[in-house]
């Protein structure tokens, strides 16, 4: 390959050195030599099928994740025919859960899913912010690689691992440690109440906002390390210190990938199945106290979907498939529309 | 030359199709799995050429593929329903194979192993009606417990499982209010308590909480040493759940059925532990491929004759010998 950059050639086509030709002094007789990526244009034939080709193919690609979303809306509509036709709309909005007497709601799945996912987010996101500031800004080279490779590992591990920590470490630490301080300081608002059992729509929470920590934090190292140092050079030589460099140079610029990184994190807590099954404690309440027992729509369905022998409560349990994918689609929706807010011509100021 | 080589693959094909194993399918229940994949391989070991493939998906799973045809035979925990058996595209029979029980568990310290559960009792502490140790229907049966004054902490499985339809079974036969409010099902709507994944589940919240109390399978208990109470049967007798307490169980049923889909639990007879059941194979009375028929027939009396003998080194209640007998003339009856 390089030998052929090397090669003076003679042009073959009258049009190969026109580009060219006017810089070139005429006195020159041999043209200068081409490149290695003209070479390749001129020899290569005609592409016009290829090209062709190429694009169908990508279309294509393209396209299978449409024929991949309505076959997955079909076949859940399909396979929760009964329950739909029994309950119509009230499915959605009824908190009954009742496989005996073949009586279905998805009301308090459809909140467990909501709440835990808040509940780790607010956890997750100042820690995972947190962790990619250090990283970026202030952290010694030595500990950085081993930091970013341990957040990395946070990530890898399979989630029935997660759950089966949080079953013999994390609950038992939550309940005698964490939960009766919660109790004592904001027992007031509600949220923390008595009876406590460790597991519960706060314990999930907690090992969700474990799980999310790694996407949203190795993301938002990502976008941050993206941010030009002229930058943070340009605040601080305005006088910024460094806290103040941080904030209105790397995340200001850097606000819209937070956020994106933070929905990616979002889709994975709503989605998240072992850990949460095995910590939440299965109960299709509805209670204020995040210490209670609850469910959230990927729970149950792991949990009841491979021993249900009757119709209807199959049909049930698949149509909490289908909650499942509204909520998803429109969690997204709202996602992107907080996207467009934050990147909407916003000028830099110190906010 | 091609036609050697076409004339080759041909032969190969075809040896590999004599050669290979005569493979037959079956999916289901999780419980008996331990027991069926040795059953299975032991079976192939001494059958070369028949390979028996078994997908422990849960009950329903089995239940679903078996009547579509989708599997060659199923398995299930709990008996099909009636309006299951006429929906269904084959016709199919219950085939009990091994007997699972349930105990009660709990976790007070200080309290030793020995305390007794009335029937009553368990279903109202499941029903939210006892709620405290200390309550005077539980002293009554412990004469001499020191039951301390303390929340009961109910847990139960979250899962759906057979577990739970064993033990929603027997309280819904001890107890009016239960069946009335909760019935029986793999899984319910439970009044009280916390759910556990699976036994392991169940095992370590009990561990974990004080005053706690839940239910797991005998199995499970006996292979991880879980300590466990006494359940009063319908005789009146107090008993502790072992192997030979849930076949008597069995035996002690006056009329079982020609098709054997029949609840156990609460059943008579003086030793008979009362939180049993059994576990069935789903056999299509006529088979699809007759020579498929044909190996599972054989691999069924194999079962009854041979299979049943090895149960208890897997800590399975075999079936009674009354009924072993009834099975073999079902499995001789099909073709």
């Amino acid at each position: 390959m390089n030998l052929r950059i090397q090669e003076p050639r003679a042009p073959k086509a009258p049009d190969a050195a026109a580009p060219a030709g006017g810089l070139v002094p005429v006195a020159v007789p041999s043209p200068p030599p081409a490149s290695a990526i003209r070479t390749f244009l001129r020899e290569r034939g005609n592409s016009r099928v290829a090209d062709a080709t190429f694009r169908w193919l990508m279309l294509l690609c393209a396209l299978s994740i449409f024929a991949i979303v309505a076959l997955i809306a079909n076949e859940l509509v399909v396979n929760s025919k009964l329950t739909l036709a029994k309950f119509g709309m009230k499915f959605f909005v009824g908190s009954a859960w009742d496989p005996v007497n073949e009586n279905f709601g998805a009301l308090p799945f459809i909140y467990g899913t909501l709440v835990s996912s808040i509940v780790s987010l607010v956890l997750a996101v100042p820690l995972a912010v947190g962790v990619a500031v250090f990283l970026t800004e202030m952290c010694p080279q030595a500990l950085r690689g081993i930091l970013s490779f341990l957040t990395e590992l946070l990530a890898a591990i399979p989630s029935v691992v997660y759950g089966l920590w949080a079953i013999f470490v994390l609950v038992p630490l939550l309940r005698v440690y964490v939960d009766p301080v919660l109790i004592k300081l904001l027992g007031w608002t509600g949220l923390f109440m008595q009876p406590d059992f460790g597991i519960g729509m706060f314990a999930a929470g907690v090992i969700l906002a474990i799980m999310i920590l790694p996407i949203i934090s190795s993301l938002t190292r990502e976008v941050m390390t993206a941010v030009p140092h002229t930058q943070r050079e340009a605040v601080l030589a305005l006088g910024a210190t460094r806290w103040e460099m941080i904030r209105m140079g790397v995340l200001r610029n850097a606000r819209i990938g937070i956020v994106g990184s933070i929905i990616l994190g979002l889709g994975r807590a709503l989605g998240e199945t072992m850990a949460v099954a095995m910590v939440i404690g299965s109960s299709p309440t509805i209670s204020r106290s995040l210490l209670a027992p609850a469910a959230t729509m990927a729970s149950v369905i792991a949990n009841e979907f491979a021993e249900a022998s009757d119709d209807t409560y199959r049909s049930a349990l698949i149509e909490i498939g289908l909650a499942l994918f509204l909520v998803t689609i429109v969690v997204n929706i709202l996602a992107r529309l907080l996207v467009w807010a934050v990147t909407r011509g916003a000028p830099a100021r110190a906010a | 030359m091609r036609k050697t080589l076409i004339l080759t693959a041909a032969l190969v094909v075809s040896a590999a199709c004599t050669a290979g194993a005569q493979k037959i399918n079956g999916a289901g229940a999780s419980f008996p799995y331990p027991i069926y994949s040795k059953w299975f391989s032991e079976y192939s070991q001494q059958h070369p050429g028949v390979e028996i493939n078994y997908q422990s998906i849960g009950s329903g799973g089995g239940i679903n593929q078996v009547t579509k045809g989708t599997v060659d035979f199923g398995a299930s925990d709990m008996p099909m329903t009636d309006g299951m058996l006429a929906q269904s595209k084959i016709k199919l029979v219950h085939i009990p194979t091994v007997l699972g029980a349930v105990v009660p568990v709990y976790n007070l310290p200080g309290l030793g192993n020995d305390l007794k559960f009335a029937p009553d009792v368990l279903a109202d502490i499941y029903l939210g009606k006892i709620s405290n140790w200390s309550d005077p229907r539980i002293a009554k049966d412990n004469p001499g417990a020191k039951l301390p004054n303390q929340e009961i902490f109910v847990v139960h499985r979250s899962d759906g499982s057979g577990t739970t339809f064993i033990f929603t079974d027997y309280l819904s036969k001890v107890s009016q209010d239960w069946k009335n409010s909760v019935g029986s099902n793999s899984a319910v709507a439970w009044p009280k308590g916390i759910g556990g994944k699976q036994n392991e589940g169940v095992a370590g919240l009990v561990r974990q909480m004080p005053g706690a109390i839940g239910y797991v399978e005998l199995i499970y208990a006996l292979q991880n040493k879980i300590p466990y109470g006494y359940v009063r049967n319908q005789s009146g007798t107090w008993l502790k759940a072992s192997i030979e307490g849930v076949t008597d169980a069995a035996a002690g049923l006056k009329t079982m059925p020609a098709d054997f889909r029949v609840s156990i639990t609460n059943a008579p007879g003086k030793d008979a532990y009362p939180i049993s059941s059994f576990t069935y194979l789903l056999i299509p009375t006529k088979a699809q491929d007759a020579t498929k028929g044909k190996v599972i027939k054989d691999f069924l009396n194999w079962m009854l004759n041979q299979g049943e003998g090895q149960v208890a080194t897997l800590d399975y209640a075999p079936l009674p010998q009354s009924v072993a007998e009834k099975v073999k003339a079902t499995v001789d009856k099909l073709q």
